[in-house]
Formats: C-alpha cells, structure tokens, sequence
C-alpha cells in the first residue's frame, strides 16, 4: 500500500501530470513498431549522443567544442571576404576540410568509441541482440549515425562559406556550384573517417585506447604522406609524389575531389593522373564498403 | 486483458519445445539430443556451468542454429522465425550488461524502444516497471551508483519492459547475498503469478530453485538428466545423513551394517560412502520414526541426524546410477523422468 503514497513518477509528456497510477500489473496492448522503428530509435539516439545531446554537460564539452572550431575559421573567413568586398572566397569550398582536417580527427577519435566501444565494454550487445534488431542492423544504425555526425561536422562549415558567399553578393551560381563539391567532399569525408574510426572502435572495449589509435591512425598517417609526397617532390617525381595521397583518408578525399571537380590545386591535393583519379575514387568507395564489411562480420559472432 | 498464453483455446500450450536439439562445436558437443516440453509457470533449468544452459537460451532465441533437431518458443520455429520470437520474449542475461553512466530509467526507456514501443509508452512501461521491480527514487541516479541487487532489479526490468509473454533469466541471483537473493526470487515468483509471464530461470543451485519453480529440468553435458515437477524432485532429492556410536557393551559388533540392514528391512534406500555417515533417501515424516526405532533396537547412541541438501553434483551422480529415480515416486511425467532417449514432459 506504501506503493500508492509515492510521488507520482516525472509527469510523461503528452499524458496528463495528475494520473492516479493503478499500482497492479498491466499488460501491454500498445503498438509494437518492430525491427524498422528500432534501428531508427538507435540510429537517432546515437547521433544525438555524438553530439553530447541528451548525456552531461561533460560529453557535451569535447563534441560541441570540435563543432565550433571546425566554424570558427570558415566565420572569419566569411567576414574577412564580406569586409575587403572580394569577390571570390580565398578558399575551395573542399579543401577547407583538408586544412581542417585536424578537428575531424579529434572529433571521430573522441565518438566513435563513445558510439561503439560503449557497448562492447559494458556488454550491453546481447541485451540488444535478444530484441528483433539483428546485429546487422546494428551495424547499420550505428554506421549511419556516426556517418551522419561526421558530416553534420564537415558539412556545417562549407554551408556557413556558402551563406558568407551570398552576403557578399559573390557569382551565386559559381558558389552554388562549389557548394555542392564541397558537400560531396564532406560526404566522402563523412564515409571514410567513419569507416576508419568504427572498425577501431569496434575492435576495442577500452574508450582510451580507441581514442589514441583512431588519432593516431590519422595524424600519423597524414605526417607519413606529407614526408613521402615532399621527398619524391624534390627528387623530381612530382606525378608518383601524388601517390603519397593515398596514404592518409584526408588527403586522399581532398585529392580526389580537387581532381574530380577540377578546383584550383592546393598544396599536394591531387592525383597523379586521371587513372590514378579512378584509383583513388576506388580506393574511398572500396575502403568504406570493406570496412563496413568488417564491422558486419565483427558483430556476427556476438 | 491479454489471454494467458498457456491457455489460449482453453487448453495449455507449452511455451518452448525442443525435439532432439543438438548443437555441436567443432570440439564439444553443448546440446545432445534434447527433447524437453516447458509448460507455462515457473521452471528451472538446473546444470553445472558448462551444462549448455546459456547454448540453449541462445538457441530459443533464435541467435544460434540448432545442429540437429527443432526447438519451438511460444509456438514459433527458432530456426524462421527468431525476430518474431525475441519480439515476445524477454532476456536476462547472466552477466552485467549495464552502463554506469547513465540512469535506470534511461536506459530501460532505450531498451524499450529497442523493442519496438513507441517513446510515450517506453517511458510509461519504463516507470511501470521499475516500480515493480522495486527501484523507486533511485532511478533516476546513474546506474554505477548501485548496489549489486538494484543493478539485477534493472537487468530484471529491461527483461520485462516490453511485456513480453516469456522470459528468460540466465543466473538471476548471481553475486546476490542471502536478502537479495531471497527478494530476486519472491519477484521472480510474482513475474509469473501477478505478471502472468512464464519464466524459464537458469541455476547452478538446485536448493534455491526447489523454492521458486513448479518444475525443474536438469541438464548435464547437453543432455537432459530429468525432468519433473518440483514436488517429486524434493521428495526424491531430500537426504538424511545418519551416524550412530558403537555398541560399548560389544566393540566387536559392526552397528553400522546392522543399522544398514535394519533400515533396509523396513523399505528405506540406504547408501555408505565408505565413512561412518550412512546417507538415507527421506521418503516422508514417518523415516524419522523409522530410523528412531531402528537405532533403539540396536540400543546405540545418535550422533547425527541432519537433513542434507543435494548438492548438484550428487543428482547428477545419483541419476547416473540409477536412470529410473524418481519415475517411481508416482510422478506425472508418465514417460519416466531421465529415460534412455532423454525426452520428459515438465
């Protein structure tokens, strides 16, 4: 009886707040929305988690910081063009992501455990896998909701250069243009980072060592393709430097779409040749589906 | 109202049913030829660890193909039709499986979702439940906050959250301490009574799941040991342990094999174990009488007389010994608990 004295439990929103709650059991008769509904609850929940929305102030710090400053320089940008009155932006659209590069690593080295490593450390895995959803679906929530954050955070930027491109009364049809290359780089950035960062994520219980590995697979491989791009660029090799591109995700995106789109060449951003523009374009669209391929059959066996 | 499931068209319908399920690893065999019909209520699944019981849960769950044989829950093939099954069933499992940081009632909420309730009633079913359960204020606090029997409460909850019409608990009063226990499983009693959800309960401790369950299924190495219910189990498990001082009048006289023989005499099932304890089957009140006389006429003392519970281990030696235990003890089983072919009805 000591049951009914008790405060009603926090109002339910959409249900009227003075409820008298019958304190038998009652069966559930509701709707029951199956596999789809979950793999979308999952899928949403993640992405909103990537972002810190929903858990403390504390996980929102890192993911909300990283979005700021991944905006931050295309404000000033936006301000500096509206200012001197130019006409063009002093940056291609894709190739800010290059240079930004750096906050996206931080950015996915800091989810991408938060999204997977989570559940393999807590072995919450089987509560889920005894539901409908089956651990492909999983695999496909959680993919779909990191990809999804990555490009939110690559995408956010390019549209802010837009919106200053348009402020400035600058060629609407030229930046509207470069919007669209750029929004395809955020998305090749979005799949492949993401594809990088949750086949380490998933391979580790431990959210420390994921962060380091997922940073230090980036960083470092970036430090590796610019030594060997400028060893074989003062050794007179310029066309096979360009092969150096391959070996870090950032370069290899901003390479392909400068080549794709034929933007202005920036630094050691392009292709050796247009087959070596295929190689590359294989190589984003291969690495990704392996990768996804990996994760699938990792979640197999749980 | 939701019909019982056990007695849909007004006759029982059992709740799982495996024919000849087998499964085998490249190196063991977990499940060997298991045939089992669980009727709705409370049942235990007794075995050692390594006795298959988290193979067969897997399996009933759809998660893992059976070698050999069927196995059917709620009426549905675990081989075509898992989604549907893990749609109406619940699961606890064994170990933890909880985050730390996060609250009890936003994690039951997710798990909710997760099995298809739409936000408002997840969080309705949430609040419900944990009620239930017993986790009032507290949930609201992260979950790394609890004890070891709120953190079993909310293993308990997610289980149940979603309403479903079986529910599988794997080791439910693990790392529990005699309270917590004892609560876990007046809860796991009122799951099937005030609920109406069947429960299939696994348990290392046959002692803890005589108080709990109608009917208890046994299983060692992947084979089914025996079957019945929890009445007949206790009357052919219950043992007294008896040990009686030497004769002072004639040191020579072996009181021992003469008490042996005595209680032998009047119908009891007596074994030695090579110690002074003779190990008698408690058939009804009227053994005590039987060995209080017995020792009387031998004009000995008593040293010992003491219920002793079976330790697991000891079914499964008994069984082994004697495949027809229990069948005689005027069991509903019909088939004969532990036959041969290793098939019962519970």
């Amino acid at each position: 009886m000591s049951d009914s004295l008790r405060p009603a439990p926090a109002p339910v929103p959409g249900a009227p707040a003075d409820v008298i709650h019958d304190i038998g059991y009652r069966h559930y008769d509701g709707p029951r929305l199956g596999r789809g509904y979950a793999v979308r609850s999952l899928y949403v929940l993640t992405l909103r988690g990537s972002f810190g929305l929903g858990r403390s102030i504390k996980s929102k710090v890192l993911p909300m910081g990283m979005l700021a400053l991944m905006c931050l320089p295309a404000a000033i940008i936006v301000a500096i063009a509206v200012y001197l009155k130019a006409g063009k932006l002093p940056i291609e659209y894709p190739h800010y992501l290059n240079v930004m590069q750096f906050v996206i690593a931080v950015f996915l080295a800091a989810q991408a455990p938060v999204a997977l490593s989570r559940d393999l450390r807590f072995m919450t895995l089987p509560l889920y896998f005894s539901r409908p959803l089956t651990s492909g679906d999983y695999v496909r929530a959680k993919f779909a909701a990191m990809a999804s954050a990555v490009f939110i955070l690559t995408a956010l930027p390019v549209l802010i250069m837009w919106i200053g491109s348009l402020l400035a009364s600058m060629d609407f049809r030229y930046n509207i243009e470069h919007l669209a290359f750029g929004l395809f780089a955020a998305l090749l950035y979005a799949l492949l980072y993401t594809a990088i960062g949750a086949v380490i994520a998933s391979r580790t219980s431990s959210r420390g060592f994921g962060v380091a590995a997922i940073i230090a697979v980036l960083l470092i491989s970036e430090a590796i393709s610019f030594v060997v791009f400028h060893v074989l660029q003062n050794h007179q090799h310029l066309s096979a430097a360009y092969w150096a591109n391959l070996i870090n995700p950032g370069e290899l995106v901003d390479a392909t779409t400068t080549w794709m789109f034929g933007l202005r060449i920036e630094g050691q951003s392009y292709v050796p040749s247009d087959l070596g523009g295929y190689v590359f374009l294989a190589v984003i669209v291969l690495a990704t589906a392996a990768a996804y391929g990996l994760l699938v059959r990792r979640y197999r066996k749980i | 109202m939701r019909c019982d499931p056990g007695h849909r068209y007004g006759r029982p319908v059992s709740v799982i049913i495996t024919d000849n399920l087998t499964k085998r690893f490249p190196r063991v065999t977990a499940l060997d030829r298991l045939t089992v019909d669980v009727q709705p209520g409370v049942v235990g699944l007794v075995g050692a660890n390594g006795a298959g019981k988290s193979t067969l849960i897997k399996i009933l769950l759809g998660l893992a193909p059976a070698t050999e044989g069927t196995a059917h829950v709620l009426g549905l093939d675990v081989a075509t039709q898992g989604g549907a099954i893990r749609e109406r069933v619940g699961y606890m499992p064994e170990h933890d499986t909880l985050p730390p940081d996060v609250s009890a009632t936003e994690f039951v909420v997710h798990m909710a979702r997760m099995s298809g309730l739409p936000a408002a009633a997840a969080r309705e079913r949430t609040a419900d439940t944990l009620r239930h359960v017993g986790l009032y204020e507290e949930r609201y606090r992260p979950i790394g906050t609890y004890s070891t029997g709120m953190k079993q409460r909310v293993k308990l909850a997610q289980a149940i959250v979603h309403d479903p019409q079986l529910v599988l608990l794997d080791e439910p009063t693990n790392g529990l301490d005699p309270v917590g226990r004892d609560e876990m499983l007046g809860l796991i009693r009122r799951i099937h009574r005030d609920f109406g959800i069947s429960v299939l309960v696994t348990s290392h401790l046959l002692g803890e799941l005589e108080r709990t369950c109608e009917h208890i299924v046994v299983i060692d190495g992947g084979r089914l040991l025996r079957s019945s219910s929890t009445a007949d189990f206790t009357a052919a498990t219950a043992l007294l342990a008896v040990e009686v001082t030497d004769r002072q009048s004639d040191l020579s006289f072996d009181t021992d094999v003469a008490l042996r023989e005595l209680l032998t005499a009047a119908g009891l099932t007596v074994t030695s174990d090579g110690t002074r304890v003779l190990t008698v089957e408690l058939a009804g009140d009227e053994t005590y009488d039987l060995i209080r006389d017995a020792v009387a006429e031998l004009g000995v003392g008593l040293v010992r007389l003491e219920q002793r519970r079976h330790h697991i281990s000891e079914v499964f030696h008994d069984e082994q010994d004697e495949p027809a235990a229990g069948g005689g003890t005027g069991s509903d089983t019909g088939t004969g608990s532990a036959s041969e072919e290793a098939s019962s009805h519970v």
